[in-house]
């Protein structure tokens, strides 16, 4: 298929429907209004359904039932959406649910703003419900890596039978790109007929119970322990990152996801041209993070800038990663603000001149 | 080499359609494309706005604090970006609803009276494809043909549209195109809108 | 059994044959073995869903004989929405007490309801929280003593309690909408004709359908099951009373019981 000019959060819908995906419930939020409202009128077209949820809290428990109900299924939500989600996601990982979730991160906290953040990240990485479960964690850089990434979250959450977040700050949402839908596209994995889903119990299979409850203590220790090996398997085998700049010499490594690393590279690329070497490394899978490639890359830098639409959340991550070897610089903008190449460019000579000073406790 | 712009006016003038058909235009030549609305602070001030970035390489950051071209379609607009142009860049100004001189004199500034041709034309609604035309004619950014196909497949449901609004298009073109050729023999202008990455 | 002779009694299919962790005189087990027998005589237990809520029938999962679903408290509409847009052919219905529906869930049930979700809801009333300990309910009775009302529920403090069934009637959205009760045996016998019903509009696809049920608590109202069945009859059945209170075909406004 030709490209074609598409903003973000229409990409990421027809991307959605490309990967087989015929359900959508949601709950209008700014900015990511228009995935629900291309697929209320795409949905249709190639036999799907789209329901208009009374609430965040309503639309992430409707793709536990359709999800428990053995179909592809994905909500779009923007931060405070995504917060009233999180009892749900909590539930979906517990009963171990494959659903796909696109937050289209605002500036917070609380009502915040309706401008770029990317001050979700904790949410995302770190949980952000109750008890202990991951979710894996996706953040395009550009509208095509939305799309790609949106069908790459269907194949991982049904092979793991877990939530899949697809993390993008506003500009990914809004802007236009060109983006081209792959028709030979295969599946990331083999993905086994979902036997386990609730469709009706005939007797040739054991009944299937969707859940997360088991008051037995030993049972539940036993259930955690084999989300925790497979959240294992999951850090051992779905690391996704790239570098820019990575093969040469540089001072400083930068590491900075979605749109942010596109505004470093633009940076690096002016820095290159005046004599300052600085390098990128772009987590993709934000869970997993790819502590080993942040590692040995920051091996090679005399120090380490984390640039983020935040006051910093992913930087401790990088903390984790380096482990105290190098000096760890930070620009954060928040409240909406975006970071501009200059601004990242200024910065990175502010660390090789020693006006920058390292953060030692994110 | 990279093409980047900001294109913005008051909502309603088009500067959004401007901005993706030049978007369109690129990818068609097969170049990189960004466009990139009015969001985020910048959306104060009363103007729409997007900014549009064509590459030959991809895209970096969409987001572009100094474009390298600026499209003025009204006063708010101007006062807003004229500084944030790059010098030797170019100012494309409406001068239909701007009733001031570009301050700025490290740059090329180009004048069309949009608004003035599309009347003349009996168009009054074709103002956007005058300042369309005359934005490609001042920068060259990207092919003029690009951009007539594209009024033609949005018109294709429309057959009479398609002629006025080519023709409010051709318009804008020339009128800037006369004064990039006047500026073309004045010693010490600067050249079209291409800085080399 | 003798040739020629028909079993008139027999255990449903659809519920499974284990031992339920419900209180000696609690209703529950009757309303559930009502729901079996539906979904038997309608032949639909293959094609079944349940959605569980959280609350005293929070692992009614393991007692129908019939694919499940665990809600979060008061989800279960939208559970049983996401199942039903999922997959239309299935019959999914929800199970769920006071605090769950008419407390936590409220916005749930309302927008399942008004949207027309073919889907139908067992709403099992008992005025009380039971499964944390008896705590008060929206629909706990004025002057009712619980854990949380130690004086017994003040109106002027908390308000009058909530009768779901005439909320969810007054929806526009065509629906099946009635109640009944399971205190005595005559009304057990209707309250299983509005539950075959209920089902029976959605497996003819053609309207949301919920039965609330007055049911005993014995337990957390420290009575003996015989006086929680009289107190039933003098205290709630004045409050809830039983009856059809809407219909797809009967008009989209039935305030009171036709």
């Amino acid at each position: 298929m030709a490209k074609k000019l598409m903003k973000g959060c229409e990409a990421i819908g027809e991307a959605a429907i490309r990967a087989g995906c015929k359900l959508f419930f949601g709950y209008p939020i700014t900015p990511q209004n228009e995935i629900p409202e291309y697929l209320s009128h795409r949905l249709p077209q190639v036999g799907g359904t789209f329901v208009q949820a009374e609430s965040e809290v309503g639309a992430s428990n409707m793709i536990y039932g359709a999800a428990g109900a053995g179909e592809r299924v994905f909500t779009s939500s923007s931060s405070p959406g995504i917060s009233l989600m999180q009892e749900a996601v909590s539930y979906l990982a517990g009963a171990e649910l494959p659903v796909v979730i696109v937050n289209i991160m605002r500036a917070g906290p609380g009502l915040g703003g309706i401008l770029p953040s990317q001050a979700d990240y904790f949410q995302a990485t770190k949980g952000g419900g109750h008890g202990d479960f991951n979710t894996l964690v996706l953040a395009p850089w550009s509208v095509q890596e939305a799309a790609d990434l949106v069908a790459d979250a269907f194949d991982l959450a049904d092979y793991y039978r877990n939530p899949v977040y697809v993390l993008g700050d506003g500009l990914i949402g809004q802007m236009m790109e060109p983006v081209e839908f792959r028709e030979d596209r295969k599946p990331l994995k083999d993905l086994a007929a979902k036997t386990w889903a609730s469709t009706g119990w005939k007797g040739d299979r054991p009944r299937a119970v969707i859940n997360s409850l088991y008051l037995d203590a030993d049972t539940l220790e036993q259930h955690n322990r084999d989300l925790q090996a497979k959240y294992a398997t999951i850090r051992r085998d779905e690391v996704r990152w790239q570098g820019y700049g990575l093969d040469g010499d540089y001072d400083v490594l930068i590491v900075a996801y979605g749109t942010v690393a596109r505004v470093c590279l633009t940076a690096m690329e002016e820095l290159r041209e005046q004599g300052i070497k600085a390098a990128i490394l772009r987590p993709i899978s934000l869970y997993p993070f790819p502590y080993d490639a942040v590692r040995q890359a920051s091996a090679r830098a005399r120090a380490v800038l984390v640039v983020e639409l935040s006051a910093g959340q992913m930087i401790q991550d990088v903390q984790l990663a380096v482990a105290e070897t190098r000096p760890i610089h930070f620009h954060g903008r928040t409240g909406g603000n975006l970071v501009s190449p200059d601004e990242a460019a200024a910065k990175v000579r502010e660390v090789l001149d020693g006006r920058s000073q390292e953060v030692r406790n994110a | 080499m990279q093409h980047d712009m900001i294109i913005a006016g008051f909502g309603g003038q088009g500067a959004l359609l401007i901005g993706k058909m030049l978007a369109y235009a690129g990818m068609h030549q097969g170049k990189e494309v960004s466009w990139l609305p009015s969001y985020g602070p910048e959306m104060r001030g009363g103007t729409a706005n997007c900014t549009v970035v064509i590459s030959d390489k991809p895209v970096g950051s969409p987001v572009i604090k100094s474009p390298r071209a600026l499209l003025a379609l009204n006063l708010p607009s101007l006062d807003k970006f004229e500084d944030s142009v790059r010098p030797g860049g170019v100012i494309l100004v409406n001068t239909s609803l701007v009733n001031r001189p570009v301050r700025r004199t490290d740059l090329r500034v180009v004048s069309v009276a949009a608004n003035d041709i599309a009347n003349s034309l009996g168009n009054p609604r074709g103002a956007n494809m005058v300042a369309l035309g005359a934005f490609v004619g001042a920068t060259g950014v990207v092919d003029l043909r690009e951009v007539e196909a594209l009024v033609r497949d949005t018109f294709a449901r429309k057959p009479a549209l398609v002629e006025v609004n080519l023709k409010a298009l051709h318009a804008g073109f020339e009128a800037a195109g006369e004064q990039v050729k006047e500026a073309a023999v004045t010693p010490g202008s600067a050249g079209p809108n291409t800085a080399a990455e | 059994m003798p040739s020629g002779t028909q079993p008139v009694f027999s255990y449903p299919e659809a519920l499974r044959d284990v031992t339920t962790h419900y209180c000696p005189g609690c209703t529950h087990g009757v309303i559930h073995r009502m729901v079996a027998e539906v979904l038997d005589e309608l032949g639909v237990r293959q094609r079944t869903v349940g959605v569980s809520p959280v609350g005293c029938a929070v692992l009614s999962y393991n007692y129908f004989a019939a694919d499940m679903q665990e809600a979060s408290h008061g989800r279960a509409p939208a559970v049983a929405t996401g199942i039903k847009r999922a997959r239309p052919d299935l019959v999914v219905f929800t199970y769920q007490g006071d605090g769950d529906l008419a407390s936590i869930g409220m916005s749930e049930i309302m927008h399942c309801a008004n949207r027309g979700e073919k889907i139908t809801v067992v709403f099992v009333n008992n005025a009380i929280y039971g499964m944390t300990g008896g705590q008060m309910a929206p629909t706990t009775m004025p002057g009712q003593i619980t854990t949380t009302s130690p004086l017994g529920r003040d109106v002027s403090l908390v308000g009058e309690p909530i009768r779901m069934a005439e909320i969810l009637s007054t929806l526009h959205t065509p629906g099946f909408v009635a109640r009944g009760a399971v205190h005595r045996p005559l009304e057990s016998v209707k309250t299983k004709d509005l539950l075959r019903r209920a089902f029976t509009y959605q497996v003819e696809g053609r309207c949301f359908s919920l039965v609330e049920i007055l049911s005993t608590c014995p337990t957390n109202w420290g009575l003996p099951p015989h006086e929680a069945c009289e107190w039933v009859e003098k205290t709630m059945v004045p409050y809830y009373p039983l009856g059809v209170f809407k219909t797809p075909d009967g008009g989209d406004r039935a305030p009171r019981p036709l």
